[in-house]
């Protein structure tokens, strides 16, 4: 077998295994949300499917699809369609650039734990993350129905204000970096240098702006239920809003390990390399602190959720262009700064 | 054929047939679509010329900005499927010449000044945005501060349309 | 070999099989039985009044406007924050000025009221008779 079709069945079966971890975890991500908030409000929570209730997303898949799908027929049938398509394919490709591990040993053959290691991968998620916007604008217009429309009209403008200061939060990132690459902004937090502690002005703003291009309470303007019914989703059934559902949850999980990786070390161990173990178990550690990283970012969306009240959307607009935008570019001018004194300095 | 005269040609065609479609949907908000489909092939086209910057931006600015003011635009003019017929048609006439014009011209540029040419051997150094943060900062730099005060020009256009909108 | 963009490609056309695999799944199983009442506008149990595509609030348009191009100025920031290191002073100071044009640009939309959204104004009931006080 000529080596280049081995790399390709490589990258083919990573890409397979990393989507149905994905998709596993979105299921279970809708699983712990409704235990968690259920703990916080002293609830239960399901517990009835399967042992505490671990098969219940299963059973929620297999209603969802059961289900009729209803269109409104003054709705516009083929964008109706199109929009949570386009979501969740958004919320699920992000993923492609983010590094899961460093590199692993099997059967004498280097594998990147990583699918593409792009030369730009911070501007791939930021261009990804811009196009999340279509999802849920093109459903709010394609229902004809107002509730949805003011849903997606307030979705799409939170979250162009709040991409701003995404992308001028990341800049700091980069000048410190001077690299696009995830792998080596991951590589240069060894140790306990991890980017929220020399970032960290950089690291709040974009945590909110991640709560705000999610759609996420306080956040969660476009579903506000008392006000917009479902907000952008009123009008979807079946399978239509399962996957808008997945994509939702998608976006928390890539979103975390957005977060993980720029700011939280990605998947470095502190001193791990200094521990003596082999090379596997390394590897093997080095994705499971990945993967634990970005529970825990997951768990910390769900916390917030049930904890704090929604914003009013004037004082969400404020938020985002009086607070966030002058915060972003307070951070960016502070780092050019320092990194000049240093310069000079040295 | 290798697999990147592949790639070309499908996203050419996609590129071609959203295009078209984009100019004959009667819904404006079809018509938007397909744009967004269009800029998307045009972005792997950029990529399969080694310009991975470029085509990020593309992506970024076109799909991710414009085209969202651009469905903002059709939501607030309320603009309605066009039902009847143009009843204009010299101007038709005169769109149908004027692009097949513009055509034969592009097409006779390229297909003369590319004609037997390769693809430069460090084209792929030049596509990223180091080359181009080194170039523009260097020889380029008053033509960015220049671009810096037409933003703030577009800036203060916005605001006055917004003033005169309210007023 | 192939490239990385390649790689993301082959992960977005199996991104696209996956929601394809749900979509024609849910089109087969899920059942179908139109009736008139069902297909309606969802309103509350109300009949729908009017067109839903209106003109709405004008705001929404000059913020994405103004996000465009703030957007396009980042997309400046981006080639200079990666060479930053290498470049010495001089990319400093002119981004400096770049920076403050910008700011000067956001200071004039902020003081032009651009970025203002309606407060909410509710209208709290007046009661005529003051049963309460007296009852206390």
């Amino acid at each position: 077998m000529p080596d280049w079709s081995i790399d390709i069945i490589i990258t083919l079966i990573k890409i397979v295994v990393v989507e149905l971890v994905l998709l596993t975890g979105v299921a279970y991500t809708v699983y712990a949300e409704r235990r968690v908030s259920a703990f916080i409000q002293h609830r239960y929570g399901p517990n009835r499917v399967g042992y505490q209730g671990l098969l219940q997303p299963l059973a929620d898949v297999f209603k969802l699809i059961m289900k009729e799908d209803i269109v409104p027929e003054r709705a516009n049938k083929f964008v109706h369609s199109l929009a949570p398509a386009i979501s969740l394919f958004v919320a699920l490709s992000t993923f492609a650039v983010i590094p899961f591990g460093d590199k692993i040993l099997i059967a004498g053959k280097e594998i990147k734990l990583q699918i593409a290691d792009v030369n730009i991968g911070v501007l791939y998620i930021l261009a990804l993350l811009s196009l999340g916007v279509y999802g849920i604008t093109l459903s709010g217009w394609s229902s004809n129905s107002k509730y949805s429309l003011l849903g997606g009209l307030r979705s799409s403008a939170q979250m162009i204000s709040y991409e701003l200061s995404m992308g001028l939060a990341v800049l700091g990132l980069i000048l410190i970096n001077s690299s696009f690459r995830l792998d080596t902004i991951v590589m240069n937090q060894y140790g306990w240098k991890w980017n929220i502690i020399l970032q960290p002005i950089g690291f709040i703003t974009f945590l909110v702006a991640s709560f705000a291009e999610t759609n996420r309470t306080p956040f969660d303007l476009p579903e506000a239920e008392q006000e917009l019914v479902g907000g952008y989703h009123t009008e979807y059934s079946s399978t239509k809003f399962a996957l808008f559902f997945m994509a939702e949850y998608a976006a928390v999980i890539v979103s975390s390990a957005i977060i993980t990786t720029l700011y939280l070390g990605g998947w470095q161990f502190p001193y791990l390399q200094t521990f003596g173990l082999p090379d596997m178990a390394v590897s093997i550690i080095q994705v499971l602190t990945f993967c634990g990283k970005t529970a825990f970012m997951v768990f910390f969306f769900i916390w917030v959720r049930w904890t704090i009240p929604r914003f009013r959307y004037d004082q969400l607009m404020n938020i985002g262009w009086k607070v966030m935008l002058p915060a972003a570019l307070t951070n960016l001018i502070l780092t050019a700064i320092v990194i000049t004194i240093i310069k000079l300095n040295s | 054929m290798n697999i990147e005269t592949i790639i070309f040609l499908v996203f050419g065609i996609t590129a071609v047939v959203s295009a078209v479609l984009m100019v004959t949907r009667k819904n404006p908000i079809i018509s938007a679509i397909f744009l967004i489909l269009n800029f998307f092939t045009v972005a792997v086209i950029y990529l399969l010329l080694k310009a991975q910057f470029i085509a990020i931006i593309q992506v970024l600015v076109y799909m991710g900005a414009i085209m969202v003011l651009f469905l903002f635009v059709i939501m607030l003019l309320n603009l309605k499927e066009n039902k009847k017929p143009s009843e204009y048609s010299f101007k038709k006439i005169t769109a149908i010449l004027i692009s097949i014009l513009l055509a034969l011209l592009l097409g006779t540029s390229v297909y003369f000044g590319f004609q037997g040419k390769q693809m430069n051997e460090v084209a792929e150094k030049i596509g990223t945005a180091e080359s181009l943060g080194r170039t523009l900062f260097t020889t380029y730099s008053f033509h960015v501060l220049a671009a810096g005060m037409l933003l703030l020009a577009a800036i203060v256009g916005a605001v006055m349309l917004a003033k005169k909108k309210f007023e | 070999m192939l490239s990385d963009f390649g790689q993301v490609l082959i992960f977005m056309i199996i991104s696209i099989g996956f929601v394809a695999i749900a979509v024609i799944s849910g089109k087969i199983v899920g059942p179908r039985f139109a009736s008139k009442g069902k297909d309606s506008t969802y309103e509350c149990g109300e009949d729908t009044v009017g067109d839903t595509w209106v003109r709405f609030n004008f705001r929404y348009y000059v913020v994405a406007l103004i996000f465009i191009i703030f957007d396009v100025e980042i997309v400046f920031l981006f080639p200079w924050a990666v060479v930053f290191k290498e470049m010495g002073l001089l990319a400093f100071i002119e981004m400096t000025i770049f920076l403050f044009i910008l700011i000067v640009g956001f200071i004039y939309a902020y003081a032009k009221g651009d970025l203002y959204w309606d407060k909410p104004q509710p209208i709290v009931p007046k009661l005529d008779r003051q049963i309460f006080k007296s009852e206390i």
